[in-house]
């Protein structure tokens, strides 16, 4: 088991099998498919994405660096969360971008059934060592354990 | 963050639940960048990226309708990205059912949204609301809650405005507000750039591939751009147009929010290398680079040897002066091809101000002979979905390229493939 700690962006505690993106989660692709044809899984639809395409996202611990795309990013992850079809929780390597903050923020002030926890700056080290499967456990306090 | 009296008590519900929650939404947004104070939005008017009546964004609708009956709307007035929907661009009877009555079935009803929430103009839609013929044009050093990354990154740099990469419903939730939180590219050191970009091409670059090559390379930072003036000349049409297309490369390939080009843009023209960070990287771009640049794209589409079905043009949209110089090319192309027409259905997208004014033009009736359709239509709000990844579409924009499965060719290729045929 190994320990990293981050910035809390969205609060809240969480246990969930790992899914790992080393390259920048395209929100608007991943999601679109998943969201406008009912796939409760959120089967990711990012053909771009080796790392995600083709897997469930929803209820997964999504490690990724960062989130890149469209501008929409942050209102896709806010409907995601919306439809219960989130990742358990996020978890970024980098600081944060600005648009999956928008989607993190916005699930936590507007949607009151729904959490999911966001950490972020966990480091370089956190995405070399996580792997699909793991189970990955979030703390209260920006504490990541991955076993 | 520093609050004034008023946003505290804003925050603290003196305006009402929701408005308390708009305040909060921003203030959190704020203070996870260090942002030091809410200031006050100085734009005319906002931009929103969220045009579409996406059945998949239902959360977003219902959010929306919430504001609209607490009355917590626009204090500003807004543009927003181009429609999705446009019966003049081909379709098959089975695309038509999915657009209409699946994918974009509550584009009427958030149409309907957008005017209760203070859409300036009921066909202010378009990506490059900052054309004149549009009237969305930001002044120097106004503060704006836009999205939309091709419009956000072309007010920075071409226009000098302020403005991050907001996200959809941050965008609104600024311009209810009236503030947005100051961090990044609203402040001086936020504008200062971490990269040198050297041009060192033998001929002028193209647009689409020298912002592809700078956005991946610089991702979300700043770069001042040196020698491009040489191929530019100065801030005229042209010159716009190409900044529009290179930016909006930036913006999609990475997540460049300003760009600073030595001699051409406001910023660098008053600044110089002043804007340029002790420690900047430098990234040379010549011909070999942008050669291994354009050789890196993949192209997914199943049968890389089909015979294009369709060609977009204008992701960002077209602006006047481009529909008139491709009225041009495109029939000197035909000219010389000995073809009347585009042996590949072509589609020309521009704001519905611009082709309004193309339209009273005699090149309207000319481009409307080569066979090429004009639109309004968002290019990747037509191919976002199953049927449409399935074609094989061509495209000159990087954009269109990064986020469907169009497949990018250079400006020549495409008129090349448009007017003779052949890949």
């Amino acid at each position: 088991m190994k320990q990293f700690t981050g910035r809390v962006v969205a609060k809240g505690t969480v246990s969930a099998p790992a899914l790992v993106s080393h390259g920048g989660l395209n929100t608007l692709a991943s999601f679109q498919k998943a969201l406008q044809f009912g796939d409760k899984k959120a089967t990711c639809g990012d053909q771009n994405n080796p790392d995600l395409y083709g897997k469930q996202m929803a209820g997964k611990a999504l490690c990724l660096p960062r989130t890149i795309g469209s501008t929409t990013g942050g209102l896709v992850l806010y409907c995601a969360c919306s439809m219960h079809r989130q990742p358990a929780c996020m978890l970024f390597s980098e600081p944060i971008d600005s648009l999956a903050a928008a989607g993190a923020i916005l699930q936590d002030v507007w949607l009151s059934d729904v959490s999911m926890p966001v950490i972020d700056c966990l480091g370089e080290e956190f995405l070399n060592y996580v792997q699909d499967g793991m189970t990955v456990t979030v703390k209260e306090n920006g504490v990541v354990e991955v076993d | 963050m520093l609050l004034t009296q008023e946003q505290q008590e804003i925050l603290n519900g003196s305006r009402g639940e929701t408005m308390a929650k708009v305040m909060e939404t921003l203030v959190r947004y704020g203070e996870l960048y260090d942002a030091d104070a809410m200031i006050p939005v100085t734009g005319k008017y906002n931009h929103l990226v969220t045009s579409f009546g996406l059945k998949a964004l239902t959360p977003v609708y219902e959010l929306m309708d919430q504001l609209i009956a607490e009355g917590a709307v626009s204090g500003t007035k807004f543009s927003a990205d181009p429609r999705p929907l446009d019966k003049n661009v081909p379709s098959s009877f089975l695309q038509n059912i999915i657009f209409n009555h699946f994918m974009y079935s509550k584009q009427d009803f958030y149409e309907d949204q957008l005017q209760k929430l203070g859409l300036m103009e009921k066909d202010a839609f378009t990506c490059t609301c900052y054309m004149d013929e549009v009237g969305n044009t930001p002044g120097k050093g106004d503060i704006l809650s836009w999205s939309e990354s091709s419009a956000v990154v072309y007010a920075n740099s071409v226009l000098a405005a302020r403005c991050n990469r907001n996200s959809g419903i941050i965008d609104l939730m600024g311009a209810i507000c009236g503030f947005v939180p100051r961090f990044g590219l609203l402040t001086d050191e936020g504008r200062k750039a971490k990269w040198i970009v050297e041009v060192r091409t033998t001929k002028k670059p193209e647009a689409q591939l020298l912002g592809s090559a700078i956005g991946m390379k610089v991702m979300e930072d700043v770069p001042y751009i040196k020698g491009l003036d040489k191929w530019l000349g100065s801030l005229d049409d042209d010159a716009k147009a190409y900044l529009k297309d290179m930016g909006a490369a930036t913006a999609s390939n990475g997540a460049v929010g300003l760009y600073h080009v030595a001699g051409i843009t406001p910023e660098a023209v008053e600044q110089g290398e002043d804007l340029i960070l002790p420690d900047a990287q430098v990234y040379v771009i010549d011909d070999a680079e942008l050669k291994r640049v354009y050789d890196s794209y993949p192209v997914i589409w199943k049968n890389k040897e089909a015979t294009p079905k369709l060609c977009f043009m204008g992701c960002p949209h077209m602006s006047l002066h481009q529909l008139i110089d491709w009225t041009e090319r495109v029939e000197q192309g035909l000219k010389a091809a000995g073809n009347k027409k585009v042996v590949i259905p072509t589609v020309f997208t521009a704001a519905p101000a611009v082709i309004e004014k193309f339209n009273a033009t005699p090149y309207a009736a000319r481009l409307k002979e080569t066979g090429v359709i004009l639109s309004y239509i968002c290019p990747l709000m037509y191919m976002n979905n199953p049927l449409s990844a399935k074609m094989p579409v061509i495209t000159s924009s990087n954009k269109l390229r990064t986020y469907t499965s169009a497949r990018y060719y250079t400006d020549d290729e495409i008129l090349a493939q448009i007017t003779k045929g052949g890949n």
